[in-house]
């Protein structure tokens, strides 16, 4: 029973294979998320997750515009990478020029990309939007399992390697920058490694919940640790319980494996805000 | 601590977006001076001291640090620009004060907890190292920031309303420290809005509103002529007021 419930869905390669994908997903989002979070920039990664869609949509047309694998997998990738840094660019450069009205100019922005992706992609013949938007964890194959692993190891490395300057200019931008240390540098290294998972994280969960597994991972974890090391902890522990309980509800349910994934994280969320230790509503009312 | 040197500042002026904040301000903080800065809401006594801090760019005129490196000056910001829910603890906040030892990628300083831990000690904080700091009042907030200040050594130290916020106690601690720091030989300059206690800690007083109205020996610049002329300077500028100097 327990092991025909648990264990026999992973003895399929597919199930495998996305297990691998996500779990590598999940441990290098939520700790990016939760500095999206502690700088108050929890929308972007939203902004981001949709910005990718034309470079993705472009590389696709570039690369053959076969389904995903292959060459156009990874001109695909290159795509949503330079379109998410684009995205990056142009909304701190419009929230400048508008007197830091950012969240205003996001929202534009995001629309923008949303519409600039499906339009280019609904003009091509042979490439699967459904597929682009809502992602396929189960159909992920050896060269999207590479692409998966490959970025977040990428950006697990990067981020161990920006960690500290990165966290102080959260807190106390002025201090770094009275050090002499140059908080933009920071800033754009974090955004790069951002925009490297949302990319990783489209293959499995489309590019409208790409960062299901780095930012609702990230918020839940507010409610389960007042340290920033047991925050990220929490997180990934958060976002691979996720993985886990998604892939097998997708698997005996038969829903679609992204939502569920995403699903799973909301629920860990929901379980925070109602009994977790910190900035819960059990903390609030019951202690 | 290397005795500072004196800082002079030459026709300095500073912008905010479109609005001017300070206006062709030339004068000179002696080594080792205490210099209160007072003023009106929006009188730029916040952006002299980024500026001074070398975090306001975009200033026309000089500033002279007098060789001393940006780095060497320390800033107490405003306690509130600070985001106080930030998952960090009171220790982690003071050894920030060290970054000038360790930097981006350095290893931490042999011994640096030791200080952290008698810092903490010294504002009468000892054992809150490993307090978050979403756990400390207002007023044990800013010991925190104090004993980060303490940490980091500075032979200037700029101070934005150090005791703004804080309760009776708190503030005759902080105030203490001020002058320890001020009698072993530091240049502090310090904003202010409580004039008694002006009177009552800074030989030396600048009062702005925009432009300095005066600047020198604090009795001989916190007259009601120059504190009537800066309340209608400000209001001539349009800047918000609250509280008049």
């Amino acid at each position: 029973m327990i092991h025909d419930l648990f264990f026999a869905p992973f003895a399929m390669g597919f199930m495998r294979r996305a297990l691998a994908g996500c779990i590598a997903l999940s441990l290098a989002g939520p700790p990016l998320g939760v500095l999206l979070v502690l700088r108050r920039m929890s929308l972007t990664s939203e902004v981001l997750q949709h910005g990718i869609l034309p470079g993705i949509a472009i590389g696709a047309l570039l690369g053959g515009g076969a389904a995903l694998g292959g060459p156009s997998l990874w001109a695909m990738a290159a795509g949503g990478f330079a379109a998410g840094l684009a995205v990056v660019l142009l909304a701190g450069v419009l929230a400048r020029a508008t007197g830091g009205r950012e969240d205003s100019q996001l929202a534009g922005l995001y629309l923008l990309a949303l519409a600039a992706g499906v339009a280019i992609i609904s003009a091509t013949r042979g490439i699967d939007l459904v597929h682009l938007l809502f992602g396929s964890v189960l159909a992920v194959d050896a060269p999207g399992l590479l692409l998966m692993a490959g970025a977040a190891s990428l950006a697990v490395l990067g981020l161990a390697v920006i960690w500290r300057p990165l966290v102080v200019e959260s807190f106390d931008p002025d201090l770094l920058r009275a050090m002499g240390g140059r908080g933009s540098v920071w800033h754009l290294a974090f955004m790069a490694l951002v925009v490297l998972c949302v990319v990783a994280g489209f293959t499995a969960l489309g590019t409208l919940m790409s960062v299901g597994l780095m930012m609702l991972p990230a918020v839940a974890a507010r409610h389960f640790s007042a340290r920033l090391a047991g925050q990220v902890g929490a997180a990934v522990v958060i976002a691979v319980l996720a993985s886990i309980a998604g892939l097998l509800l997708s698997f005996h349910a038969d829903i679609a494996a992204g939502p569920a994934i995403v699903l799973a994280a909301g629920a860990q969320w929901a379980a925070g805000l109602l009994l977790g230790r910190h900035a819960s509503l059990r903390a609030r009312f019951l202690t | 601590m290397t005795p500072p040197p004196a800082i002079c500042v030459a026709g300095l002026s500073c912008r905010f977006g479109t609005a001017r904040a300070v206006e062709g301000l030339t004068g000179r903080f002696a080594p080792g001076s205490l210099t209160a800065v007072v003023g009106p809401n929006g009188a730029g006594k916040t952006t002299l001291l980024r500026s001074l801090a070398g975090l306001h760019p975009g200033h026309a005129g000089h500033i002279d640090r007098g060789g001393l490196a940006a780095r060497r000056i320390a800033l107490l910001p405003q306690a509130s620009t600070l985001d106080r829910s930030f998952p960090v603890t009171a220790g982690e906040v003071v050894a920030l004060g060290g970054w000038g030892e360790m930097g981006v990628f350095a290893a931490a300083p042999a011994g640096l907890a030791g200080r952290v831990e008698a810092a903490l000690a010294q504002v009468g904080l000892a054992g809150f190292a490993g307090r978050g700091i979403g756990a400390l009042s207002a007023g044990q907030f800013q010991r925190v920031m104090f004993a980060r200040l303490i940490l980091q050594d500075a032979p200037v130290l700029l101070l934005d309303e150090p005791t703004a916020a804080v309760d009776a106690r708190t503030e005759a601690d902080l105030v203490a420290l001020i002058r320890a720091w001020h009698a072993e030989g530091r240049t502090i300059i310090v904003v202010l809005h409580d004039l008694d206690l002006v009177r009552a800690l800074c030989p030396d007083t600048l009062l702005l509103a925009g432009e300095a109205v005066a600047w020198g020996p604090t009795e001989q610049v916190l007259t009601a002529g120059n504190r009537l002329r800066a309340r209608l300077l400000a209001e001539a500028h349009g800047a918000p007021q609250r509280r008049a100097a």
